[in-house]
């Protein structure tokens, strides 16, 4: 009995998280329609997520795709396939590590100081001060990270792939002696456009991920240091589950509009 | 005497098991310097977000300009709260930003974007409250009663028709307390404010009120002009006003 009505607390928890979630979103949204950008705001942000988080993302493609091209190499060789390396490690990198490693990365970097930030001003009544003086916090807070963000994480996304590919390239040609041509030549014939539009669009939907759930927690922050703390963790541990959760999910239905292999 | 500008009917909150307000019923009238003096911790703070639509209440009424306001939505209340100004308790300044950023937001949100205009209003507003000087400290750095001073001097920058003071003079020196009590009369006196001061402050109370309420139980439980606070023998006010706890020392 216990146990069941554990599992429906959880549930309900869960199902209450996501609509508010959803809800939040919508209200985002609808304030950007309605034209209540702060652009000095949103720039600003834009230059803390985007250009900030730029040295991690870049560290991280870079040692992703030249650790994946040895490990790669090492298997292929045996089969006397070096030069399929190229693209297994470039579209690896678009269509998944790419978009989910940045996504992992920001949540941790730009996402838990989102929650901290906000959920401090929760917690010492910045945000009731906000409300009094007729300031929707939505527009102040939510909306500028928002849209920095929507337009960041698909940047950052590529660059994480572009890096990687080229630290792959890199690796193989230079340290492993694949063939440079060969190398080359085979990362164009397999990756397309349609593999980039993916990792935009997975970038899009995480950024997306991202900020809600910060947001989220900070604007619902409580008890002062200690909930602020609490709430950091909890955006980072959801973001991430959330971006690996909905990788999954993206994978399968982009995969109907863009086939892989298809060729 | 002629209309109320906010009417409160019968307000109650409760946060988990605690009664908070139970029924408080008051009048706010135009261009009034109306006191709440009550308990510490009996809901004098509660009370005035809810005139902000900061909290719902449970149940009963507040009416503002005869627009009831506790039914309103978050993008609703935002005409009202440009009529109503509040000085937060602790002073809620913005600390990312420096003291002269906190009191020209309001200007600014308020579409005022010539910079020579924010910095003379600025600059007014800073020196009104005896804080000329100050404008690129960060609010960290300020003492509590030098935050509590900006904060006000947010709260006036662009005039409301109604101002809420959370204990305008704690923790403020008697000179300043007197500087800030004059301030409260001149808005009131120049501009036709409508003010409900919260204070522990007895002196600032007589300085600055027109009527004064006693809070005790969650409701009104004495209404009146200052002299008839001065001659009322209701056992409730004459403790709060003599400062007698009536706890007996053994
Ligand atoms: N968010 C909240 N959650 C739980 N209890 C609260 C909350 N806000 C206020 N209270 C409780 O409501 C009661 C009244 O608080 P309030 O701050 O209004 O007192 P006050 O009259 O302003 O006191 P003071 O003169 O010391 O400022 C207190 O018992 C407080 O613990
Ligand atoms: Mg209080």
């Amino acid at each position: 009995m216990q146990i069941l009505s554990f599992f429906q607390g959880l549930l309900s928890s869960l199902l209450t998280s996501l609509g508010e979630l959803a809800i939040l979103a919508w209200e985002t949204i609808c304030s950007i329609a309605r034209g209540r950008v702060r652009v000095w705001l949103t720039l600003r942000q834009i230059a803390e997520i985007g250009f900030g988080s730029q040295l991690v993302v870049v560290v991280t493609g870079a040692f992703t795709g030249a650790v994946f091209t040895a490990q790669a190499y090492f298997q292929f060789a045996s089969l006397n396939m070096e030069t399929a390396v190229g693209p297994v490690v470039a579209l690896s990198m678009f269509r998944e590590l790419g978009p989910a490693l940045t996504g992992l990365m920001v949540a941790g970097r730009v996402g838990a100081a989102m929650t901290a930030e906000i959920g401090t001003m929760k917690v010492t009544q910045q945000i009731d001060a906000l409300r009094a003086l007729a300031v929707n916090p939505v527009d102040y807070l939510v909306v500028p990270r928002a849209l920095a963000m929507f337009i960041s994480m698909p940047l950052l996304v590529v660059e994480c792939v572009g890096l990687g590919v080229l630290a792959s390239y890199y690796v193989g040609v230079h340290v492993l002696n694949i063939n440079g041509v060969y190398f080359f030549a085979n990362v164009q014939k397999w990756t397309e456009g349609s593999d980039i539009m993916m990792s935009l669009i997975k970038g899009f939907v995480f950024g997306g991920l991202i900020v809600f759930i910060s947001c989220r927690e900070g604007l619902r922050a409580k008890d002062g240091a200690v909930g602020v703390g609490r709430a950091t963790t909890a955006t980072v541990v959801t973001s991430s589950l959330a971006i690996l959760i909905a990788n999954f999910f993206l994978t399968m239905a982009l995969n109907i509009l863009f086939p892989a292999g298809q060729r | 005497m002629n209309e109320p500008l906010i009417h409160v009917q019968d307000l109650v909150q409760r946060i988990g098991s605690q009664d908070i307000l139970r029924g408080l019923t008051l009048d706010l009238f135009p261009g009034e310097t109306l006191v709440l003096l009550g308990k510490s911790g009996g809901g004098k703070s509660v009370f005035l977000r809810h005139l902000i639509g900061l909290m719902p209440p449970v149940s009963g009424s507040i009416v503002f300009e005869g627009q009831e306001i506790t039914k309103l939505g978050e993008r609703e209340l935002e005409s009202v709260r440009r009529k109503i100004g509040m000085l937060f308790q602790d002073g809620a300044l913005f600390d990312s930003m420096n003291v002269f950023d906190n009191v020209a937001f309001p200007l600014r949100e308020r579409g005022e974007r010539n910079p020579a205009v924010v910095r003379e209003k600025v600059a007014q507003s800073l020196a009104m409250v005896n804080m000329a000087g100050h404008d690129q400290k960060m609010p960290v750095n300020l003492s509590g009663g030098m935050r509590k001073r900006v904060a006000l001097a947010r709260a006036i920058i662009s005039p409301p028709d109604v101002i809420l003071y959370d204990e305008p003079t704690a923790g403020l020196d008697p000179i300043v307390s007197d500087s800030i009590n004059r301030l409260i009369r001149r808005l009131q006196r120049e501009i036709r404010v409508t003010s409900l001061v919260v204070t522990h402050d007895l002196i600032s109370c007589n300085h600055i009120a027109d009527r004064v309420a006693l809070l005790d139980g969650g409701r009104i439980h004495f209404l009146g002009t200052l002299s008839e606070l001065r001659e009322t023998r209701d056992p409730v006010v004459r403790d709060f006003v003599d400062g007698r706890s009536g706890e007996t020392v053994y």
